[in-house]
């Protein structure tokens, strides 16, 4: 049991840490200044102690464990679901699925973007996966993966929490009966920010910025349209989540900047994987990574002609962005508004 | 052999879980076998057979379920050993919050699911609470931020557990799921052994039959709901 008997503000702190436990536990809140474990449960009623289902160790023993977890919360380098800081991310040949070994060792660093290109089933999900699990070779594809060099530390592994991909994608929505605000205000509190609520604000303000169409703190998440609901899950997951890589499998194409969104990334620092069947996207990584039958193919460094593609099609997409607005607002369109493209 | 408890509330994709996991452990020539307990009626038992592994389905129906469990477990177990399982896995629907069919000494496993909402792992109790393994499903659906939120209270509730993400249709993670399945307690004797939390004390008149309502007709161990006390008019 912990001794909690200081000075008049632990006996404050103490107190609201057990209400808190108590509350979590469906128990009834402790009487004023209470902040014994022992008192509280000699004075709960007989009936209350035995339809908790408690005993008192048991009870003394999760307290212990969530005081624990509270103090290591307030440690804000060790704060919820914080991955460690990625300096350099290895992913060592494997074999593909008729057991021919890969011709490459990947390094990935912060600031970089990857895209994956491949056939449906030709195993993306699978080479995000050993990322996201950290492989070590015991993974179908006998990968292994090391960061900053090392093999992850045992304990880490398999836990969705400490894991270390964030995910975009096209079926994600959200689902929670909340204001934009009140939602982000809640990311942010999850992960013990000291500021949230700056946070927010820019999360918010990079948000719109992205969105074709404006929208505010008052939005409920749910109504956001499609290019909203991706720019604000974008920008949330640059700002709010501590994942290290982001995983964007095909960005749609309506209503979001995504040049933005992959700058906006790659100025947090994010290492990010693009699985996209988009030209323009494919070809604005700083790498290509050919997947097939399992396995990393060929990886491939965009050149000067491939570079003057991608500025080719930008240009046609903004032509083609260009007549969709003007639709969209009820005007009228003529050959002039596409002479660009020709 | 080992023994797996597997708990959730209805539809969060226990099943479809345990389908994909227990499919990777076979493919190590592990023989697998399920027990599954619900309440009123049940099809699953089809889904484990037609993936050809041997499957047992105890409904509980207008008996308590978690007493129902605690009851059944142990000839469930002889069930698996005569037909030398190497796993059997205990699947429980239907039960109610306020319960766990988790049992010191052997692996507990709860799965939620993130489209039941951020609110849920404070909703769900001993089920969650004594679990040694949490796995979160329909991942796939929500967002990011929501994942992450669903992770931190589900933590807030159980300090201990392992946290891990399965998406029970394409059985992403259920590798992973399989290699923590792998590594649970063996041959650990289950008769003389301890729930992880007691059942409910539930023996009033409802328990027998009661169908009528009134005072009159409640009796044994009765738990009302404190009303707040009347506003008397002042003057």
């Amino acid at each position: 049991m912990n001794e909690m008997k200081t000075s008049p503000a632990a006996d404050a702190q103490a107190d609201t840490r057990l209400g808190a436990f108590l509350a979590l536990n469906h128990l009834p809140a402790p009487a004023e200044g209470m902040v014994s474990l022992e008192a509280y449960w000699e004075a709960l009623p007989w009936e209350e102690r035995e339809a908790s289902g408690f005993s008192l160790e048991k009870l003394a023993a999760d307290f212990r464990d969530f005081l624990a977890r509270a103090e290591s919360e307030g440690d804000s380098c060790n704060s919820f679901g914080q991955a460690p800081a990625i300096e350099e991310l290895i992913v060592l040949r494997g074999h593909d699925k008729n057991g021919q070994p890969e011709q490459f060792d990947l390094t990935f660093r912060p600031g970089e973007v990857v895209c994956l290109v491949g056939p449906t089933g030709a195993g993306k999900s699978r080479f995000l996966a050993d990322i996201e699990c950290m492989a070590q070779g015991d993974t179908p594809t006998g990968r292994r993966v090391l960061i900053n060099g090392q093999p992850p530390a045992g304990a880490d592994r398999f836990s969705g929490e400490s894991g270390l991909v964030a995910q975009i994608t096209q079926n994600m929505n959200f689902i929670m009966d909340l204001t934009v605000a009140e939602f982000l205000l809640m990311h942010a509190e999850s992960r013990a920010l000291a500021e949230p609520g700056k946070t927010v604000e820019r999360v918010l303000a990079a948000a719109v910025d992205m969105a074709g169409e404006p929208f505010n703190g008052q939005t409920q998440v749910t109504q956001l349209s499609g290019g909203q609901s991706r720019a604000l899950m974008i920008a949330d997951a640059a700002f709010l989540s501590p994942k290290p890589i982001v995983l964007i499998d095909e960005i749609e194409n309506a209503g979001v900047d995504r040049q933005r969104a992959l700058r906006l990334f790659v100025e947090k620092g994010k290492i990010v994987l693009l699985s996209t069947h988009d030209p323009i996207l494919a070809l604005s990584g700083d790498r290509r990574l050919v997947i097939r039958n399992g396995a990393v193919t060929d990886v491939i460094e965009p050149d000067p002609g491939e570079a003057e593609v991608r500025a080719r099609l930008a240009r046609l997409d903004a032509v083609v962005a260009g007549v969709r607005e003007r639709l969209r607002t009820g005007g009228r369109v003529s050959p002039e508004d596409i002479a660009e493209a020709d | 052999m080992q023994l797996i408890t597997v708990g959730g509330p209805p539809a969060c994709g226990k099943s479809s879980v345990i389908l994909k996991t227990i499919q990777h452990l076979r493919e190590e020539g592990r023989k697998v076998g399920v027990v599954k307990f619900d309440c009123l009626s049940s099809q699953d038992a089809e889904l484990f057979e037609a993936a050809g592994f041997p499957v047992l389905t105890g409904i509980s129906s207008n008996y308590c379920p978690d007493h129902f469990f605690v009851t059944n477990i142990e000839d469930c177990e002889q069930w698996g050993r005569r037909l030398g399982l190497d796993v059997l896995i205990s699947e429980s629907a239907g039960l109610c919050n306020r319960c766990a069919p988790h049992i010191k000494g052997f692996l507990a496993v709860c799965v939620l699911d993130n489209l039941s909402g951020v609110g849920t792992p404070r909703k769900v109790g001993p089920m969650l609470k004594t679990a040694d393994l949490v796995v979160i499903t329909k991942g796939d659906i929500v967002s990011q931020a929501e994942r992450e939120v669903f992770a931190y209270r589900v933590r807030q509730v159980n300090a201990k557990a392992r946290i891990v993400f399965v998406n029970g249709i394409t059985g992403q993670g259920s590798w992973e799921l399989s290699r923590l399945w792998r590594e649970a307690p063996d041959e650990v004797p289950l008769t003389g052994g301890k729930m992880r939390f007691s059942v409910p004390t539930a023996v009033c008149s409802y328990c027998f039959g009661e169908l009528r309502i009134g005072e009159e007709h409640q009796q044994g161990t009765v738990r009302k709901i404190r009303l707040p006390e009347p506003e008397t008019n002042a003057g």
